[in-house]
């Protein structure tokens, strides 16, 4: 199959690889999907006192629109408030990488790690709150 | 023939990737093209025509490539029926064996790693009745010779295991089985379309009643193959095709004359050179095999390295997806069991035969190495694909897990 430009230019060329420390309580990480299936994507969001996506890296294994679907999704939540990442849709991502049906999955799993992201970080700072 | 066009890794700027991909098929040998072009034109005779001689100078090239084809497996010209391919010819064994004993016998074996085009015709016949046994394969993909005599019964008609496998190489004790089934007194036939021409074979010596043979995986033509079926003791087919009652019976229609002239010269092609080109592909197989082993961690082989053709290497790199390592490595045209595309997203079934895991089935490439491969582009196959693995295995989240020591296999995983 042939894959759009945006697919090719995000594979070749990722965006934000790489990952932050687990422990750092301005982080959370979204860890989704299975080896069995083919795709795990790990997400890192890196969130500023004032509730802001100041950072986020990638680590993803899986075909190349998995991986474009992931390293774009690190490009658009940065500078987003949570709530405005979570709003973030599986068909933008499938729309702006022009994926074919098939790989319509691939973005459902990059919106699924915004989502298990947020809830880790916000997991995370509750359990900081309550030791405080 | 530009994908055959040996290059050095620096000026990789081809417009075709490098084709190692000799399962999937192969570029007709020019002088298989020189054999048959006479054949469109100017002997363009029906070799059934009896009448004159543009039927006869047909008829003369279409025995002298049956003569070519019984040659190449030791069997009798008169035995050969020429077919459109290894489907058809396997469809044909099974259907028309089964068919035709049907009053007294009911039972069909094969193999789970079989192609699946043997398997969806098994399917078919367990539609109108019939009964099939589908052995195991052990972990290095051969059948257990224990579990095949265990399965036949009094009912069974015929057993169906391939020579050399199209994904993993490995290739089957056939004079074993051939001996246990002789002994049994039931059918063997063997889809051969990736052994023959590649490993030395003997339907006498192996005791192989009915064999599957494709052109275009020996550098003939596409759309032309042949079956084998024995004369003594003598095998009876029910014939898909009915018409002129051409082959015997088995299978009407006017034969292909350029391409039967293609498929039997092909055939004298791989005869002659089997056993210089096999020692050739050995080398470089292992050559590839070495070179990739040398810098990078955590591959494996699947299949039995042993028993196998030479142009075959089929590698699992752990950590890395496989469609996502064939984008990596573009300048290489290769296949992968990881069959991502595929809407029910199962990797490979004849890896998960071998008890592989579905996540090491994903991470597979197969790699066919054929007539035309270079050592040239084979070294620059190994940097290709180690600069990929490596790259994307930086990228992968579960190699940053193995380099933590965090076993994958402890993690709970959502389904998706």
């Amino acid at each position: 199959m042939s894959y759009s430009e945006k697919v090719i230019d995000h594979y070749e060329h990722p965006r934000n690889v790489g990952s932050f420390k687990k422990d750092d309580g301005s982080v959370g990480t979204g860890l989704v999907g299975a080896p069995a299936c083919g795709d795990v994507m790990k997400l890192q969001i890196k969130v500023s006192e004032d509730g802001i996506i100041e950072d986020a890296k990638f680590k993803t294994f899986g075909c190349g629109s998995a991986i474009a679907s992931s390293s774009l999704v690190t490009e658009w939540v940065k500078g987003k408030t949570l709530d405005e990442a979570a709003a973030i849709k599986n068909t933008d991502i499938a729309h702006h990488l022009a994926l074919p049906p098939v790989k319509i999955h691939c973005s459902v799993l990059a919106e699924d790690a915004i989502k298990a992201a947020i809830a880790d970080y916000k997991k995370n700072r509750a359990g900081e709150d309550g030791q405080a | 023939m530009t994908a055959m066009t040996a290059r050095d890794g620096k000026t990789n700027q081809a417009k075709h990737p490098i084709y190692l991909d000799y399962q999937a098929t192969t570029p007709c040998d020019p002088r298989v093209v020189d054999a048959m072009l006479p054949y469109f034109t100017e002997k363009f005779g029906n070799p059934h025509s009896r009448n004159h001689a543009y039927g006869w100078e047909a008829e003369e090239a279409v025995e002298l490539a049956r003569e070519q084809v019984a040659a190449i497996i030791g069997a009798d010209a008169k035995e050969i029926i020429f077919t459109s391919g290894a489907t058809e010819s396997n469809n044909l064994a099974l259907k028309g064996v089964a068919h035709f004993y049907k009053d007294k016998k009911d039972h069909i074996i094969t193999v789970v790693t079989e192609h699946k085009c043997v398997l969806d015709t098994c399917r078919h016949l367990e539609s109108e009745g019939f009964k099939v046994t589908y052995l195991p394969v052990k972990p290095n993909g051969l059948i257990d010779l224990a579990e095949l005599e265990a399965a036949i019964t009094d009912k069974t008609s015929i057993v169906s295991v391939m020579g050399a496998n199209n994904e993993i190489g490995v290739v089957q004790p056939l004079a074993e089985i051939g001996a246990l089934c002789r002994k049994k007194g039931v059918f063997f036939h063997s889809d051969c379309a990736q052994a023959v021409g590649k490993i030395p074979l003997d339907v006498n010596a192996m005791n192989i009643d009915l064999m599957s043979i494709s052109g275009h995986k020996i550098y003939g033509p596409k759309g032309i193959g042949a079956l084998f079926v024995r004369r003594r003791p003598r095998v009876r087919l029910q014939a898909m095709i009915n018409g002129g009652g051409q082959e015997r019976g088995m299978r009407s229609g006017t034969l292909p004359t350029p391409l039967i002239v293609g498929l039997g010269e092909a055939c004298r092609i791989s005869a002659e050179e089997m056993d210089s080109e096999g020692k050739r592909l050995t080398a470089l197989r292992d050559r590839l095999l070495k070179g990739v082993s040398a810098k990078l961690p955590e591959i494996y082989v699947n299949g039995d390295l042993e028993h196998r053709v030479p142009g075959n290497l089929n590698i699992s790199f752990a950590f890395v997806e496989g469609e996502g390592l064939m984008m990596g490595v573009k300048d290489l045209a290769v296949s992968s069991g990881s069959a991502c595309t595929s809407a029910s997203l199962e990797p490979s079934y004849v890896l998960r035969a071998l008890g592989l895991d579905a996540e090491m089935a994903h991470t597979s490439l197969r790699l066919g190495i054929g007539r035309f491969t270079t050592e040239q582009e084979i070294d620059y196959a190994i940097d290709h694909i180690v600069e990929a693995v490596s790259r994307l295995r930086e990228l992968s989240p579960l190699w940053e897990m193995h380099q933590e020591g965090i076993d994958i296999k402890s993690i709970v995983w959502a389904d998706h």
